[in-house]
């Protein structure tokens, strides 16, 4: 199989991060650690294991932030080397016709085996640890007391661990608990749009937003948009201010709800009209009621604090790294900061109800209103029609291109970039890859049914892919 | 030798190159041959003797009032309201006018033993003025004699223990003015009218008036069914005015307005060539303006912009009217018009102005993008009776840099206008109904009005709807020399240089039209027939 792989190099490791603090992110990649190899597929590590034929696998900034050496270190006992990056997944299991689980397009080549998107945390049913931990236990496997133990290389997520492949490959194995099924009617490219949803989802219930309150985003690169889509579709009635910096972000933004969007340095501005509060230098006397980080900077975290309310609520939704900020309007305007590590069980119910199995007094809510993050990001993708920020799509042979495009993605246009594993049928002669041919003519034909313009793209990438692979879509 | 009278002057292949403004400069612009050129006419001739001309008219007021000695005694409440720092522009060289005024008023009373008199300067939702504005326009000896003790004060449109709410008018508009200026037995206006739209039942009524007033007539319907602000006759905000300043007159507010009236002698020496037409400049107009135009090119923005707002103007008094409001106003009105008033012959295709660096609401601070708008489409548009210079659907074509820069202290409303309205939408009705409530009642602006030196919230909204009527008229606007980013913001469209600004303006109105200038300022009006 071929997979990018991220090898364990340290004159590499510091290549990439030279390069990429001096001459931006991504630039390093090619004298970096990501590696394109022919390896042996991934073993099953235990019953109820399977392979997974990526379709679809998404560049998120955490992908980034590794290659660039730009992560904190604290993750540094949470992974595994060599890995295969990638946790935005969409793909097909292998072996799933023959348990007769899911369909996919009567009639079509391919037809009966499932589409499913990688819910990818490792959690205790995914490292073989029974009894559950107590997070496990009440469906918050992001939490996992086992996520250095267990049948599995030590690895938060799939993409981060040695034991189980990535996305940016064309094998990986999954754990059946991993595994949601996708609708027929919705593309590859709203299934891809799934995980970093799912993000945006739990950090947004994490922030508990009453009806009429204001919620602040900062940063509307594609999480930052997932999280004004999911705001829109699990609080409606909430005010929506966006920071984004680049044009087409205002106007995607825009367009998926938010009430007023401006740029990074008129965020304070505007909250402060918007709360009708007065200003003390940079920080209000009000101000909004929640403020979702999308960036992780030192910089977005420091004008967080200058834009939230007292007693209002701050959410970490992008990964932050080691950062310097003044917390002195945390302590005094007894701010709340709150992370929200990707996704696992929600009670959409009661938002910000936090259940916290660590707690002696917890209390547990009510276990048949929790659904899975996954469930409730499909429905978001779906209403917000999501496949829209997928701007481009590269083989993993052009995985350099790839790297840069989403390094840059906010000044060239773009918002999500994904690798594309539909057209490694022509180069390979297995039966499994032969199969996600027909499930990509399969997939083609739906979004063109029920897309159009997103099936315009898709057919001319068909029509001209040699020329046309790797450039925008839009 | 009486002055010339403005006129209109055709191009032909020998003319030479027309000024047009550009902010803190200059252009030198080849136009079109054909291309007609509207100039003002000179400056009449100033009084000779202002204090004395100013007595006698207080002493032999027109209209139905008393001589103002007649209406002065002992024990009296004595308000004296004046007009702000938006007048006259460029601010005018000591002795204000409004200074000569004031101390012949003061002197009356003070023969009459009136002695409770209060100074109020009418800033409606302007800024407050600076201790140094209110020396300037009253003189030391006004304000060292009223500030110190509380007496000079500036108005507060929302200050609500200080208005009175006198009823509403029988479009059912609210009358909400100063609470001193109305429960005084006497209220003296003394007003500046550079323009015809200025003074009459304007000067309380607007002067004096809260938001709640004052939204009656600054709004886009009024604006649009002004047409023009210069006359009177034909302009729905006056229409406003009026009736409120009856009602108030029927609320028994006695009203003793002063108006002036200043000759258009606009520019000091050092700038004559900007009075002057431009085939009769002399070899010191020449060398001034090279020089003038070399220094502010290589000083920096700022200095520019310092050295400019630091002229001060040699306007001459030109008349001088008071009595009753709208008998003065009508006097006043004719004397601007003898003043301004230049003829001209139809419509144009398009229409070219430069744009100064100062209008009535960046004195001391930047003319930010929305005062470009507002001075272009706004003012300089509407300086015309009957119908406007440029015909329908016809383009306007500024000159100005209209860079993305605003006062934060004068102007920090306009900012959020520029950054959160105009991002979204430029149509003033939709602004209007969106946006305008939460501007006008924002306690951070409202803060700021009361207590700095920042314009009221609702301002620039106000210099928006200016540009309604404009709006709806024409057909393009371009900006010359403009900030790109700012001008699209604006909705406007932005050109390098006159030539592409024509060329542009030609995909709206045709091949071959035709163009007209108004070189001003110095003021003018049109009357377009």
């Amino acid at each position: 199989m071929k997979a990018l792989v991220l090898e364990r190099s340290l004159p590499r490791y510091a290549v990439s991060t030279a390069a990429s603090r001096l001459f931006g992110s991504g630039r390093g990649v090619h004298h970096g650690p990501l590696r394109l190899r022919t390896t042996p597929q991934p073993e099953l590590p235990g019953p109820g294991w399977c392979r997974l034929t990526p379709i679809l696998a998404g560049i998120c900034g955490s992908d980034l932030a590794t290659l660039d050496g730009r992560s904190s270190w604290y993750f540094e006992n949470f992974v595994s080397l060599p890995f295969v990056p990638g946790h935005e997944i969409v793909g097909l299991l292998e072996g799933s016709r023959e348990r007769g689980a899911g369909k996919r397009g009567a009639g079509a080549e391919g037809a009966g085996e499932r589409r499913v998107v990688v819910e990818s945390v490792l959690g205790c049913a995914t490292r073989g640890v029974a009894p559950q931990c107590k997070y496990c236990e009440h469906g918050l496997q992001q939490l996992c007391e086992h996520t250095a133990f267990g049948n599995l290389e030590p690895g938060l997520q799939t993409g981060y661990c040695a034991s189980t492949g990535g996305g940016w490959s064309t094998s990986l194995v999954v754990h059946e608990s991993q595994c949601h099924d996708i609708p027929d009617e919705m593309s590859d490219e709203a299934a891809v749009m799934v995980e970093p949803t799912a993000c945006a989802v739990h950090a947004v219930l994490a922030g508990g937003l009453a009806a009429g309150e204001l919620a602040v985003v900062s940063g509307a690169g594609a999480l930052g948009l997932c999280v004004v889509a999911a705001i829109k579709h699990l609080a409606p009635r909430t005010r929506v201010l966006v920071a984004a910096k680049y044009a087409h972000q205002r106007q995607l933004a825009k367009n998926l709800g938010a009430d007023l969007v401006v740029t990074p340095e008129a965020i304070g501005r505007a909250t402060r009209r918007l709360t009708e509060s007065l200003a003390l230098g940079r920080h209000l006397s009000n101000g909004a009621d929640a403020v979702f980080d999308c960036v992780g900077s030192a910089q977005t975290l420091a004008g967080a604090l200058e834009v939230v309310r007292p007693r209002g609520r701050i959410v970490l939704v992008g990964m932050p790294g080691a950062v310097k900020v003044d917390l002195a309007p945390l302590w005094h305007r007894e701010i709340r900061l709150l992370g929200a590590y990707a996704y696992g069980a929600e009670d959409p119910r009661s938002p910000g109800a936090s259940v916290d199995p660590g707690a002696r007094n917890n209390a547990a809510g009510d276990p048949a209103a929790r659904v899975s993050t996954f469930d409730l990001a499909i429905e978001v993708v779906a209403t917000a029609s999501l496949e829209s920020l997928v701007s481009a799509t590269y083989p993993l042979e052009r995985y350099e291109d790839a790297i840069r495009h989403a390094a840059t993605a906010g000044m060239r246009g773009s918002t999500k970039i994904a690798f594309d594993m539909r057209t490694v049928a022509a180069h390979t002669s297995t039966q499994s890859i032969q199969s996600i041919a027909g499930a990509s003519a399969s997939a083609s034909a739906s979004i063109q049914g029920s897309h159009g313009n997103v099936g315009s793209r898709h057919q001319r990438f068909s029509h001209n892919e040699s020329r046309n692979r790797g450039e925008l879509h839009t | 030798m009486s002055p010339r009278p403005g006129f209109v002057f055709e191009t032909d292949r020998s003319s030479p190159a027309t000024l047009f403004w550009h902010g803190e400069g200059f252009r030198l612009e080849k136009l079109p041959t054909g291309a007609r050129i509207v100039y003002p006419p000179e400056p009449v001739e100033a009084l000779t003797d202002p204090v004395a001309q100013i007595r006698g008219a207080l002493e032999n007021p027109v209209g139905d009032s008393p001589p103002l000695s007649a209406l002065l005694r002992a024990g009296m409440r004595l308000t004296i309201a004046f007009d702000d720092v938006s007048l006259p522009l460029p601010p005018m060289r000591s002795p204000d006018v409004r200074q000569l005024v004031i101390e012949s008023v003061l002197d009356l009373a003070a023969e009459a033993s009136v002695d409770d008199v209060v100074l109020i300067a009418a800033l409606a939702l302007h800024r407050r003025m600076t201790a140094s504005e209110l020396r300037h326009a009253l003189g030391d000896r006004i304000y060292d004699a009223f500030a110190p003790n509380g007496l000079l004060v500036q108005h507060d449109a929302e200050d609500q223990a200080n208005l009175v709410h006198l009823g509403l008018t029988t479009e059912g508009e609210d009358v909400e003015i100063n609470k001193r200026a109305a429960t005084s037995d006497l209220l003296v206006y003394v007003n500046i009218n550079l323009v015809a739209m200025d003074g009459g039942h304007k000067s309380v009524a607007t002067g004096l008036a809260s938001y709640r007033s004052l939204r009656h007539h600054h709004n886009v319907r009024t604006m649009q069914h002004s047409r023009s602000f210069m006359d009177q006759e034909h302009s729905e905000l006056h229409s406003s005015n009026w009736r409120m300043g009856r009602l108030i007159a029927a609320s028994g507010v006695k009203v003793f307005q002063i108006e002036t009236t200043l000759n258009t002698n606009t520019f000091p020496d050092q700038f004559r060539f900007l009075e002057r037409r431009e085939w009769e400049w002399s070899l010191k107009d020449r060398a001034s303006f090279l020089a003038t135009s070399f220094a502010l090119e290589r000083a920096p923005a700022g200095v520019a912009r310092k050295v400019l707002q630091r002229t001060c103007s040699p306007y001459g008094l030109s008349s001088v009217q008071a009595g009753e409001v709208e008998a003065v106003h009508a006097v006043t009105t004719e004397n601007v018009y003898r003043q301004q008033l230049v003829e001209v012959e139809g419509q144009t295709d398009i229409l070219t102005m430069g744009l100064p660096y100062i209008c009535p609401y960046n004195v001391g601070s930047i003319m930010n993008p929305i005062l470009v708008a507002c001075t272009g489409l706004g003012y300089m548009f509407n300086m015309y009776l009957g119908k406007p210079l440029v015909r329908p659907g016809g383009v306007l074509i500024m000159s100005h840099p209209t860079p993305w820069a605003f006062d934060p202290v004068y102007h920090p409303s306009y900012i959020d206008f520029f950054e959160q309205v105009l991002s979204e939408t430029t149509d003033p009705f939709e602004i209007e109904a969106n946006f305008e409530e939460s501007f006008a009642r924002d306690p951070w602006y409202i803060h700021l009005y009361r207590t700095g030196h920042a314009y009221h919230g609702v301002h620039p909204f106000y210099m928006w709807y200016w540009c309604a009527h404009a709006l709806d008229h024409l057909g393009a606007v371009v900006i010359v020399g403009g900030d790109r980013s700012a001008v699209r913001r604006l909705g406007f469209k932005a050109a390098s240089s006159l030539g592409d600004a024509l060329e542009m303006a030609e995909d709206v109105v045709g091949r071959h039209p035709s163009i007209t200038h108004l070189h001003s300022p110095p003021l003018l009006v049109a009357r377009v027939s």
